[in-house]
């Protein structure tokens, strides 16, 4: 259970997926945010108000998948660091899943890495495809990691093989 | 002895916000005293983006808030702000007695706010005295303030917010983090720093204790234990892991010391943290000269502690100059926000704990108000 | 040993300064106080109880708890966790409860 583990349990993870269509359809945000807890900045980083005005700011967030383009600004301006987007049809064989990343030193594009699942465990291997380390992110780094397509909802992490 | 409208003892987020606050409000006399040599407080090693409302300061990083307050004061001339200034006691005639460059000075404010922070608290087990057995705020001043490795193999105690935040900030500077151990059987910090050092691949143990630490210098080693539902250890489960860093993240406790001093009448409430000023909802003590804010107040975080520094503010400056509408309006704003701020689960045992402190329940056993205040 | 490289914060660690610590000459950033500069050199333990002689090193590092009381250019009871460090300063580990005579 994710209370006793700190990892989210698959019921729970279900519930803030897109459907199946949607994510076939391109990139989309998922939030991973599942405490009420006081914090609203992901409402007020979305530039196409796909997620739903907050009611009590320790309401948990609701995106409308549909409006949502997988854009990623809401990646680096989550406190939590629970978002992520998830590109189901990057290419014929791979997915890509953005990951915001706060460590030292930041991956090279191209580079391949151990993809980690929530319990950061490696699930198998992944291709930087980008590092997004803009000013506007505030040392909040996103990493484009390129994956098996069945691993699209699994990976959420990574370590460089040197480590 | 110098006089002035407002002593502010603390320059952390509540006292920073106390000042700003108080001047924003009219108040031109203001002192604000800071025992370390710098201001922020907390903040200054808190790397991490704050939660809260976007109307505040979430998702700014605790140390960019700090810079944010100290560049707001440099605009505020009317601000005393000193540094390296020790308050040393409050006295019976509401004099405030302070040390600053080698010197003592006293000061008679019309009104003090204390905003005086926490200290945090220990954990009982064999060996806790080692060096290398630190709090979790210790790890964070030397990693965070200095840039200094506390250590390379650490063992963090207390899944609560604190506990996993330096866990997440150990793992920044490099360092390992062999497991977050917790007494009770839930992880009691938020699921997203939870997530965040689990899929760094760190254990969570819930219902794992320190039975012992080991080392004849330093420590070298901890000896971790299950514990069953009833908190009681489950005989063969220790396991010795090799360490060379204990962090206790295990609570804090609120520094009331200026507010015994002070009179004020206190209570103790678990859910604040320990022995607290009783207060109104303004924040004004049993001492109608004095106010607390802040984790002073009881534990909470950095952005209640920053609204109650507001709250205090706004309440002393109503007192100074009575009958001022748009004071009064401030004040029921700062209260709303405090409000929302606490509405949700996670606010409750806080919610709990106000509702107990202003009730005063437990005046029975106030063990310090002095009889000449009554 | 120090941070070299943090993904959030950067350190800006001015010219290297030297004290001396039990007679040993350590080196020093400017800012830093004397127990985490110390820390850095690999030196956790400060003083020893007073009634065990017990090994102790800072617990809180913000002037709290009074576990990492030195005796500092010959003034003992200094809170080496806040103080900062200076160029030739001359630090040394304390005895018992520290010798005020000739000090008050």
């Amino acid at each position: 259970m994710l209370e006793e583990t700190g990892i989210p349990e698959a019921g729970k993870i279900e519930e803030k997926l897109p459907s199946r269509e949607r994510l076939e359809q391109g990139p989309v945000a998922v939030f991973e945010c599942f405490t009420e807890i006081p914090c609203d900045p992901c409402y007020y980083s979305c530039p196409l108000e796909a997620i739903a005005e907050f009611q009590d700011i320790n309401d948990l967030p609701e995106l409308d998948f549909e409006k949502c383009t997988g854009c990623g600004q809401c990646i680096t301006n989550c406190p939590g660091l629970a978002i992520f987007v998830l590109d189901y049809n990057y290419s014929e064989e791979e997915g890509v899943v953005r990951i915001p990343y706060e460590y030292s030193p930041l991956p090279e594009e191209g580079e391949i890495v151990l993809a980690l699942d929530r319990g950061g465990e490696v699930a198998g291997e992944a291709r930087v495809e980008r590092v997004q380390y803009a000013e506007k992110q505030d040392r909040t780094a996103v990493i484009w990691l390129a994956v098996p397509k069945e691993q699209v909802l699994i990976v959420r992490n990574f370590k460089r093989m040197e480590d | 002895m110098e006089k002035c409208e407002l002593a502010i003892v603390g320059g952390g987020p509540a006292g920073l916000a106390a000042a700003l606050k108080a001047r924003e409000l009219g108040l031109k006399e203001i002192y604000l005293l800071e025992r370390d040599n710098f201001l922020g407080g907390q903040l200054v090693k808190q790397t991490h983006q704050f939660f809260g409302s976007h109307k505040q300061f979430a998702g700014i990083r605790g140390i960019d808030i700090a810079e944010i307050f100290k560049d707001k004061l440099e605009d505020q001339p009317e601000i005393q702000a000193l540094k390296g200034a020790v308050a040393q006691g409050y006295y019976e005639d509401d004099v405030l007695g302070y040390s600053y460059r080698g010197k003592f000075f006293k000061l008679k404010p019309e009104k003090t706010i204390l905003a005086t922070g926490a200290s945090e608290k220990m954990l009982s087990f064999p060996n806790n005295d080692l060096p290398g057995i630190y709090g979790a705020g210790a790890v964070q001043t030397l990693m965070n303030q200095y840039g200094i490795i506390p250590g390379e193999k650490i063992l963090m105690i207390g899944a609560g917010n604190i506990g996993l935040i330096v866990a997440y900030q150990l793992l920044q500077a490099g360092i390992e983090v062999e497991a977050v151990i917790e007494a009770t059987g839930i992880i009691g910090g938020y699921a997203v720093h939870a997530s965040k050092i689990r899929r760094a691949g760190i254990p969570i143990l819930t219902y794992h204790t320190i039975k012992e630490a080991r080392g004849d210098e330093e420590v070298e080693s901890a000896v971790i234990q299950k514990l069953n539902e009833n908190w009681q250890p489950v005989p063969g489960t220790e396991q010795e892991m090799e360490i060379d860093t204990i962090c206790l993240a295990v609570g804090l406790t609120p520094k009331v010391d200026l507010a015994i001093q002070a009179g004020c009448q206190m209570a103790y409430v678990a859910e604040l943290g320990g022995d607290v000023p009783v207060r109104d909802e303004n924040l004004q003590t049993s001492n109608s000269r004095v106010y607390i804010a802040g984790d002073s107040a009881g534990i909470e975080e950095a952005t209640a502690a920053i609204l109650e520094g507001e709250l205090a503010a706004a309440s002393a400056a109503g007192e100074i100059f009575p009958g001022n509408s748009a004071i009064a309006q401030e004040r029921r704003e700062i209260k709303e926000k405090l409000a929302d701020l606490r509405r949700g689960p996670v606010g409750e045992h806080i919610r709990r704990g106000l509702a107990r402190v202003r009730r005063n329940q437990n005046a029975g056993r106030d063990r310090y108000t002095r009889s000449w205040k009554n | 040993m120090r941070i070299k490289d943090h993904p959030i914060l950067d350190f800006k660690r001015g010219e290297k300064i030297t004290f001396s610590y039990n007679g040993k000459s350590i080196s020093a950033y400017p800012g830093e106080t004397i127990a985490s500069a110390l820390h850095a050199a690999g030196i956790r333990k400060l003083t020893s109880s007073q009634k065990h002689q017990r090994p102790r090193g800072f617990f809180c590092a913000i002037g709290n708890c009074s576990s990492c009381l030195m005796v500092v250019d010959g003034e003992p009871n200094v809170k080496t966790c806040v103080v900062e460090v200076e160029e030739g300063m001359v630090v040394e580990e304390q005895q018992g409860k520290g010798d005020l005579s000739g000090k008050v």
